[in-house]
């Protein structure tokens, strides 16, 4: 049986003297799947954030692992092109080699042209998965991801949660999301 | 020897100063080095008021004035720029107060005429430890543009490297003034960087062309002094725009 890889106890994050998040206690098991949904406002970027120690925070978080890929919302990424920075150079952030780059670009369904392309030159469907594939391609044994389906399209948004759903499947992954969209396939 | 000792200096601290402008304006910060050079004319209104070197006056007074912003930015939410605009006006403000008049224009506006072998040997030294100390702090710094959350998630020490930079931008615009004066470190770093930008694809080309840019420019710029005897910093500027304008020609 799974054992747990992440445990909240207690948790109270406040922000600029608002309480956001208060005594809030959860578990999450290893290969599981957990959404975390509401409205805009409701406190569910200051969760993840919180939970990869970006916020300040009183009570227990306790991963069992090191292995944590985090993925901000699409909008926060600067796209604007001040920098020439090309996508194979993005992945060279990560430290891995040319072959797992091109094998998580095959798995997510890019083409290995498009690491010549310029971060910013492509579009938010592919972005998106780009993005992904970035986050996956040390093989994380957890992924957060805030608002995966943020600005695409819905036959985006099925690609999107469809990848999640095979990467969770292939590589045993376990996954928080956070979205306020209840009209997505995953959620169903 | 004094225009050796120049053209070193000039190929060493162009090429620092560009590579680090490229950072620079990937951060949006490639203006900021014009206010720091503005931070520095007490300190070289001092030098030459004492006669000792204008970048060990600069020096001092850069990195005061880069304390107070962080002090200000840590204590208020203004914008770096705002705050920058205040400590650098002040800068200039006291600076006007002491500076003789004769001392002035060599203040604002740059002097190699009386370079030693040591301002050479410290400036080519101090020089190569920006190249390093940026080519180091380059890509997370990068990254953190692109998200910060990112960065800090790769567990990128991001207030050091940031800390780092700063010093980054100290040294070269201390080391600056020297050659283009108080009133004109911003174009040392801002120009060639918009050059290299214009003519690159990616960040290799991106960083390489910054230095290349940054030191050819300083390198005609007093080849140019040389023979006509203008002022060496507008000199400078001027080749440094030229190559912007004939970057834009190339532009990718």
């Amino acid at each position: 049986m799974a054992g747990d890889i992440l445990k909240v106890k207690n948790l109270n994050v406040v922000l600029d003297g608002e309480e956001i998040i208060k005594d809030l206690s959860f578990e999450v098991k290893e290969r599981e799947t957990l959404i975390i949904l509401g409205p805009n406002g409701a406190g569910k970027t200051t969760l993840l954030r919180t939970l990869l120690g970006l916020n300040p925070y009183s009570g227990e978080i306790t991963w069992n692992t090191k292995s944590i890929s985090y993925l901000p919302p699409q909008e926060l990424f600067q796209r604007k092109e001040v920098t020439p920075l090309s996508i194979g150079e993005f992945f060279g952030f990560k430290k891995v080699s040319s072959e797992t780059v091109l094998r998580i670009f095959s798995a997510v369904g890019l083409d290995s042209s498009l690491l010549r392309r310029r971060f910013g030159a492509v579009s938010t469907g592919q972005f998106q998965r780009m993005l992904i594939a970035w986050a996956l391609v040390d093989q994380p044994k957890v992924l957060l991801f805030d608002e995966p389906a943020s600005g695409i399209d819905i036959g985006g948004q099925e690609t999107v949660y469809s990848l999640l759903h095979q990467f969770w499947q292939d590589w045993n992954l376990t996954i928080l999301l956070v979205t306020h969209d209840t009209s997505t396939d995953i959620i169903r | 020897m004094e225009f050796l000792f120049a053209l070193i200096i000039g190929f060493f601290l162009g090429g620092a100063a560009g590579y680090l402008g490229t950072l620079m304006l990937s951060q949006r910060m490639a203006l900021v080095a014009g206010p720091l050079g503005h931070l520095t004319l007490p300190g070289i209104a001092l030098a030459l008021i004492f006669n000792f070197d204008v970048s060990l006056g600069a020096f001092p007074f850069v990195i005061l004035g880069i304390f107070f912003i962080w002090l200000f930015e840590m204590n208020t939410k203004l914008p770096m720029e705002a705050l920058t605009a205040i400590v650098f006006a002040t800068g200039v403000a006291i600076t006007f107060l002491f500076l003789p008049e004769e001392k002035t224009v060599p203040a604002l506006i740059g002097d190699i005429s009386q370079i030693q072998f040591l301002a050479t040997f410290l400036s080519v030294m101090l020089s190569l430890l920006v190249l390093f100390v940026t080519k180091k702090i380059y890509s997370p710094m990068i990254l953190a543009g692109i998200s910060e959350d990112l960065a800090k998630t790769q567990r990128i020490p991001i207030k050091k490297y940031h800390f780092l930079y700063l010093l980054c931008i100290a040294l070269t615009v201390a080391l600056g003034v020297r050659i283009v004066g108080g009133l004109m470190t911003a174009a040392l770093v801002a120009i060639p960087a918009c050059a290299a930008r214009n003519v690159s694809t990616n960040l290799i080309q991106y960083s390489y062309s910054g230095f290349f840019f940054g030191s050819l420019s300083c390198i005609l710029g007093m080849v140019a002094f040389q023979f006509t005897n203008l002022p060496i910093g507008p000199l400078i500027v001027i080749v440094s725009t030229l190559f912007f304008l004939l970057s834009l020609f190339f532009k990718k």
